[in-house]
């Protein structure tokens, strides 16, 4: 393709800036990328298929003719992959196909399953009620974001691997690093390393004799470092991916979920009179706020045809969920927050063998976090309601990088 | 279309999503946390729950034949 050509190709993804945080794309960009399949131009001027149908992206996720490894030439990158070494990608499992992928998962399937969940719901609980807490101690007027949203999944996610969360302004800034578009490769390759450095110092203390808590990584240290099925370096890359999961994405749907639910007060209220329903309602905020905006990029390795376009062994496609999640063949009415209807369908947590693995947990937190914030805050609302509210317009979980609130 | 259930435990990512559809005849085990089949012949009943289970796999791991 000519670089003229290239040029007159819509650009993904889209800018935040100036949008309603609840809606992922404006009416302009929709028409922009309405059709099932779209041809666009990524920030790194590689070209990729934009699949955007419901039927489509599961199609496109569930295929194993497409790979997840971004290192394979031709991958198509939003940014440009920092220098590495492969033993920086050690342990990785999300950018790993095939054997190699599900090897490293399997190791995790049954510690985030639903009933492994429900055994740490006290905690969950626990945490929630003390990150309320601070909310409380913090105003009113407080910053929702900082106070509750992010510190609460944090927290847990901390005390789940075993990480001391004494240290979390260290690797809170470091996985918004790798979160972010915008961040130099240099930046993110530097503060890869700093995590990686510090998650190995942990996992080799619990890989010592001696230090043989109840977590987690200890658990992997001895059932499968010991054992010789799992190098220590495969163990530090695995705790990396968590560590980075368990933070942003949670806490964005807190913060984006919580601002949905002062628009709508009825609904708030009834979240503290009808608790039952928060589980129907946590699965429509998903599908409804489905943070993960800029999509699912994956590369051909066979020829596929995918929503009636043919995509070739060596094109790139990203799957985006946002817009599946709001397909009208499958939702009716998709534009409209609606609990009461069949939202499980969605493909927020992603489709395929990447789906996430910590959706439990983050159902779990979801669904206790706002109840027991329209238990405790029932007049909350928001502290400036007229003013754009900060967004992270740059990372690859969108979210509200701060929400004012009142009581 | 019998209504047996099958399910391919290499194929699962144990996501859970059957356990969440259709608990009564789907399970994960404790040591793998893998999809495990409670009945292969489910009640006629569940079956409308078994097919949506399939068609929620993220992993293509349960077919209904
Ligand atoms: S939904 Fe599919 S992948 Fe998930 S646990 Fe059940 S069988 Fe396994």
């Amino acid at each position: 393709m000519t670089p003229a050509a290239l040029t007159d190709l819509p650009l993904w993804p889209p800018t935040n800036l100036g949008r309603d945080p609840l809606v992922p794309l404006d009416a302009g960009e929709r028409d922009r990328f309405d059709a099932p399949v779209t041809k666009v131009r990524l920030p790194t001027d590689a070209t990729a298929w934009l699949v955007t149908r419901h039927a489509d992206v599961r199609q496109l996720l569930r295929h194993p003719g497409f790979s997840a490894d971004l290192t394979r030439p031709g991958f198509p990158l939003l940014r440009a992959l920092p220098p590495e070494s492969l033993s920086d990608r050690r342990g990785g499992f999300i950018r790993m196909d095939g054997i190699e992928h599900s090897r490293l998962r399997r190791m995790l399937t049954a510690e985030f399953m639903i009933k492994s969940i429900r055994r740490i719901e006290p905690l969950i609980r626990q945490t929630v009620e003390s990150t309320l807490d601070d909310l409380r101690d913090a105003g009113p007027p407080a910053d929702l974001v900082a106070t509750f949203a992010l510190p609460l999944p944090s927290m847990v996610i901390c005390h789940l691997l075993g990480v001391p969360y004494a240290d979390h302004d260290f690797f809170q800034l470091r996985s918004r690093t790798l979160l972010d578009r915008s961040a130099a490769p240099e930046l993110v390759r530097t503060h890869v390393g700093e995590l990686r450095d510090y998650l190995h110092g942990l996992v080799e203390a619990k890989c010592a004799a001696g230090d043989r808590g109840d977590d987690l990584l200890s658990r992997l240290a001895r059932d499968r470092v010991d054992t010789g099925e799992l190098a220590v370096d495969e163990l530090v890359g695995m705790a990396l991916l968590l560590l980075i999961a368990g933070h942003e994405t949670t806490a964005n749907m807190i913060g984006l979920s919580t601002l949905l639910l002062l628009r709508e007060p009825d609904r708030y209220a009834a979240l503290r009179d009808d608790p039952d329903q928060a589980e129907t309602l946590v699965e429509e905020l998903l599908r409804y706020l489905s943070i993960v905006r800029t999509g699912l990029p994956r590369l051909a390795l066979e020829d596929v045809e995918v929503g009636g376009q043919l995509i070739r062994a060596g094109e790139g496609a990203i799957a985006v969920l946002s817009t599946a999640n709001r397909d009208a063949a499958v939702f009716d009415g998709p534009d409209e927050f609606d609990p009461y209807r069949q939202a499980h369908q969605h493909v927020a947590f992603g489709f395929g063998v990447h789906q996430c693995i910590g959706q439990p947990l983050a159902r779990a937190e979801l669904r206790i976090a706002l109840v027991e914030l329209a238990r405790r805050f029932p007049g909350l609302r928001l502290a400036a309601p007229d003013g754009p509210l900060p967004t992270r317009d740059n990372s690859i979980v969108f979210g509200l990088d701060a929400l004012p609130v009142t009581w | 279309m019998t209504g047996r259930v099958r399910v391919d435990r290499d194929r699962c990512c144990g996501s859970g999503n059957c356990v969440v559809t259709a608990p009564e005849v789907f399970d994960q085990d404790d040591e793998e946390g893998l999809v495990l089949l409670r009945f292969t012949a489910p009640a006629p009943e569940t079956l409308a729950l078994v097919r949506r289970a399939a068609d929620l796999c993220p992993a293509g791991a349960i077919t209904v034949e």
